[in-house]
C-alpha cells in the first residue's frame, strides 16, 4: 500500500467479470477504498453467484477496510449460494485488512423500520397522557415528601437546617427583589396609561384607582411575581439539585445518612413559601404606586386623591385574595422545580433538558392554579 | 535507521504563559510501531499528544507527520494530513446527540460520493471492528458504559483508515478484565492494518502489553526511548521507581506467566 496515497487522490477500481470454464473470474484493478467503495460494492452486488468464484486482487493498488468490506459482502452471498470462493493475488497487506474485516463482519441489517401505523400513533397519544398523568402522581409524591419533611423537622428541630434556609431565602428573595420592583412599577405604569384612554372617554377619570387596586392586588402583582419567580428560581433549583445528581452527591448523602428530601427540597421550598409573599406584597406596592404616579401625570388624579380612594375602596379583600394564592404558588415552583432536579441522570444533556422543562411546567402549574382560584373566588362571591 | 519515520519532533517547546510544558523535545515514531508515552501526572502527555494532532500550537520547534512540516502546512495540506490520523480522546469524547453509528459516520460524511447505506454498512463494520456488539450502533452516548465509550472513540478514530492513531489513557477507568481486551484490540489491529499507534498511558499490563517501544517524558523532554527491557536498565531515579516498583512488578510477573503458558 502506498500511503501517501490518501483517498482524494485516489484512482478508481475497474472490475471485470469474466466466465472462465468453471469459474467465474472477478478482476479488480485500482485502489479499492472508501473513495470507489460505493459504485463497486454496486457493482460486485450485480455478479451473479451461479458459480465458483475467483476474486483477482493481483492489479488492486490499494485496499482499506471499506474495500474488504466489500468483497466479504460478496463472498457471503456466493457461499450463502453455495459457491465456493478463491481470492487470489493478494498481497499480505490485503490478506491481513481481509481476515480483520472478514472476523469483524456484521449480521446484515435485516430489520427494515415499519412505518408508523395508525394503531402507533395512537399507541404513542397513549403514553403521552399516562406520562402525563404518571408525572402529575409525582408531583404529588413530591409534595407529600415535602410536607413530611417539613412535619418532622418542626418535631425534631434539630434536623432543621437553619443557615440552608437564610441562604435561600437570599437568594430566592432578596435578589429577586429588584427585578419584581421594577416589573410591578412598569404594570402599574401600563395599567394607569391604557385605563387613562378608556376612562376619559367617560369622564370617569377617578375610577382608574379602582382600576389599578383591583387588577394589581387581586391578580396581576402576585401572578407576575409568581411567573419571574418561577423562571428565576424553579431553574436554578433543578440546575442545582440536578447537578448534583449528576454528580452523584445525592447518592452520597444518601449512604451518609443525610436526607436529600430533609436537606436540600425543605430549605429550598420552605424559603420559597416565606419569599413570594413578601416579593408579592412589594410588587403590590411599587405596582400601585407607579400607577399613581401615572394617574397623577396623565390624569391629575392627586396622591392624596389617590390615597383616599384606595383606602375607602374594595383594598383589603383584594388584598387578601391576592395574597392568598401566594403560598401555593410557591410551594408549587418548588416542588416542581426539585423534583425536576431528581430526574436528572448521568449526562449533561439530561440537566439542560430538566431545567428548561422545570421552568415551562412552574409557570403553567401557576397559571392554571391562578385560573382554578378565579373561580373558586368568584364561586365564594369575594 | 531503515524504519520509516512517520512523526518526528525536533525541538519542540510548548508552554502556557510562563508555565513551560516541554522545552527542546526530541521524538521520532517508525511505521506500524506501538509507541508507549509514559510519564507522571502533569508532565505534558496529553499536551505532547495534543500538539502532534494539531489541537495545540507549540511555542518553537518543528512537528512532521507522514512527511509533512505541520506547522507549515497550508489549509488544504492540514486537512488532507488529518484524514490520515485519528484521535481517541479519554471517555471517547463522543457526540452526545448522536447514536454511536452516526458518530462513526460523521468523518466518512467527508468522502465524496459515499452514499448513504454503504457509509451505514461501514459504520456498523467499524463498530463491530472495535469489539463492540451490533446493537450498539443504535445506542446514545450516555447509555453506554465507560469501557464502551472507549470502543466507540476508537471506532470513530478508525473511520477513515487512519495511518497513525492517538489514543489518550484508553484503559483508564476500565477494569482489569475490560482493559486487558481493549488492550489486545490495540494490539490486533495495529497488526492487522499496519496502524502506527501513539498511546498515552498509565498502565503497566497496557505497557507490556501492547507496546513495541516506550518513550519516558520527564524534565521537560523525552528521556528515554527504548524497549520495555531497556527500561528496566534505565539508571534515572523516575524510570527506576516506575518500571521496578512493585505494580510494575507484578504487571511483569503476569506477563511472564502468560507468556509461560502459551
Ligand atoms: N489549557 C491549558 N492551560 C494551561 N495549562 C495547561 C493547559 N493544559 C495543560 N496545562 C498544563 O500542562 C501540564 C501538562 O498537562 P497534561 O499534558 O494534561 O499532563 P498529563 O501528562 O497528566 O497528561 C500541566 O501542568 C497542566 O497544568
Ligand atoms: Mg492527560
Amino acid at each position: 500500500m502506498d500511503g501517501a496515497m490518501a483517498w482524494t487522490m485516489a484512482g478508481d477500481v475497474a472490475i471485470s467479470v469474466r466466465d472462465e470454464g468453471a469459474a467465474r473470474r472477478v478482476a479488480l484493478d485500482g485502489a479499492l477504498d472508501i473513495a470507489t467503495v460505493t459504485a463497486a460494492a454496486r457493482r460486485l452486488g450485480e455478479v451473479p453467484v451461479d458459480q465458483p468464484l475467483e476474486l483477482d486482487l493481483s492489479h488492486l493498488d490499494r485496499i482499506d477496510t471499506a474495500g474488504a468490506w466489500a468483497l466479504c459482502r460478496l463472498r457471503a452471498r456466493a457461499i450463502a449460494a453455495g459457491q465456493a470462493v478463491t481470492i487470489t493475488g493478494a498481497d499480505a497487506n490485503a490478506q491481513s485488512v481481509i481476515r480483520t474485516v472478514e472476523a469483524a463482519m456484521p449480521a446484515p441489517d435485516d430489520r427494515p423500520a415499519p412505518p408508523a401505523s395508525l394503531a402507533d400513533r395512537l399507541e404513542a397519544v397513549g403514553r403521552g397522557t399516562a406520562r402525563a398523568g404518571a408525572f402529575f402522581v409525582e408531583l404529588c409524591a413530591y409534595l407529600g415528601l415535602f410536607l413530611v419533611r417539613f412535619l418532622r423537622s418542626l418535631v425534631v428541630p434539630r434536623d432543621f437546617r437553619l443557615t440552608a434556609l437564610v441562604h435561600h431565602c437570599h437568594e430566592v428573595g432578596i435578589k429577586a427583589v429588584p427585578i419584581v420592583a421594577l416589573m410591578a412599577f412598569l404594570i402599574g405604569i401600563v395599567l394607569a396609561f391604557q385605563g387613562a384612554v378608556q376612562l376619559r372617554q367617560f369622564g370617569a377619570e377617578i375610577f382608574v384607582v379602582e382600576l389599578i387596586s383591583v387588577s394589581i392586588l387581586r391578580e396581576l402583582g402576585i401572578l407576575l411575581t409568581a411567573i419571574i419567580v418561577a423562571g428565576r428560581t424553579a431553574s436554578a433549583f433543578t440546575a442545582a439539585i440536578g447537578s448534583m445528581k449528576m454528580r452523584e452527591e445525592i447518592d452520597a448523602m444518601r449512604t451518609l445518612g443525610i436526607d436529600p428530601a430533609l436537606a436540600l427540597f425543605v430549605p429550598r421550598i420552605l424559603a420559597l413559601v416565606i419569599m413570594l409573599p413578601i416579593l408579592g406584597m412589594i410588587a403590590n406596592i411599587v405596582g400601585i404606586l407607579g400607577g399613581a404616579l401615572m394617574a397623577w401625570v396623565e390624569l391629575g388624579v392627586s396622591p392624596a386623591m389617590f390615597r383616599t380612594r384606595l383606602l375607602d375602596g374594595v383594598m383589603f379583600s383584594n388584598l387578601v385574595v391576592g395574597m392568598i394564592k401566594a403560598p401555593v404558588f410557591a410551594i408549587v415552583i418548588g416542588v416542581v422545580g426539585c423534583h425536576a432536579g431528581m430526574q436528572v441522570g448521568g449526562d449533561a444533556e439530561s440537566l439542560g433538558r430538566m431545567t428548561s422543562a422545570s421552568v415551562v411546567t412552574a409557570i403553567f402549574s401557576v397559571i392554571v392554579i391562578d385560573a382554578m382560584f378565579s373561580i373558586f373566588f368568584a364561586q365564594v362571591g369575594m | 535507521m531503515a524504519r520509516e519515520t512517520v512523526i518526528e519532533l525536533r525541538g519542540l517547546r510548548t508552554q502556557f504563559g510562563r508555565h513551560v510544558v516541554h522545552d527542546d523535545l526530541d521524538l521520532d515514531v517508525y511505521r506500524g510501531e506501538v509507541l508507549g508515552v509514559v510519564g507522571g501526572s502533569g508532565t505534558g502527555k496529553s499536551v505532547l499528544l495534543r500538539a502532534i494532532s494539531g489541537l495545540l500550537r507549540p511555542a518553537a520547534g518543528q512537528i512532521r507527520v507522514l512527511g509533512v512540516d505541520v506547522l507549515a502546512a497550508g489549509e488544504q495540506e492540514r486537512r488532507d494530513l488529518e484524514r490520515r490520523w485519528g484521535v481517541m480522546f479519554q471517555d471517547g469524547a463522543l457526540f452526545s446527540a448522536l447514536t454511536v453509528r452516526e458518530n462513526v459516520e460523521v468523518p466518512m460524511r467527508a468522502v465524496p460520493g459515499l452514499d448513504g447505506p454503504t457509509r451505514r454498512a461501514l459504520a456498523d463494520l467499524k463498530v463491530s471492528m472495535s469489539g463492540l456488539p451490533y446493537k450498539a450502533g443504535d445506542n446514545y452516548p450516555s447509555e453506554l458504559s465507560g469501557g464502551m465509550r472507549k470502543r466507540a472513540g476508537l471506532a470513530r478514530a478508525l473511520a477513515l483508515d487512519p495511518e497513525i492513531v492517538f489514543l489518550d489513557e484508553p484503559t483508564a477507568g476500565l477494569d482489569p478484565i475490560g482493559a486487558a481486551a481493549f488492550d489486545r484490540l490495540i494490539s490486533d489491529l495495529s497488526h492487522s492494518m499496519g496502524l502506527t499507534v501513539f498511546l498515552v498511558t498509565h498502565d503497566l499490563d497496557t505497557l507490556h502489553a501492547t507496546c513495541d517501544r516506550i518513550a519516558v517524558l520527564a524534565e521537560r523532554r523525552v528521556l528515554v526511548t527504548g524497549t520495555m527491557r531497556e527500561m528496566l536498565d534505565v539508571d534515572h531515579p523516575w524510570v527506576k521507581e516506575y518500571f521496578h516498583g512493585p505494580r510494575a512488578r507484578a504487571a511483569q510477573a503476569d506477563v511472564q506467566a502468560a507468556a509461560a503458558e502459551s
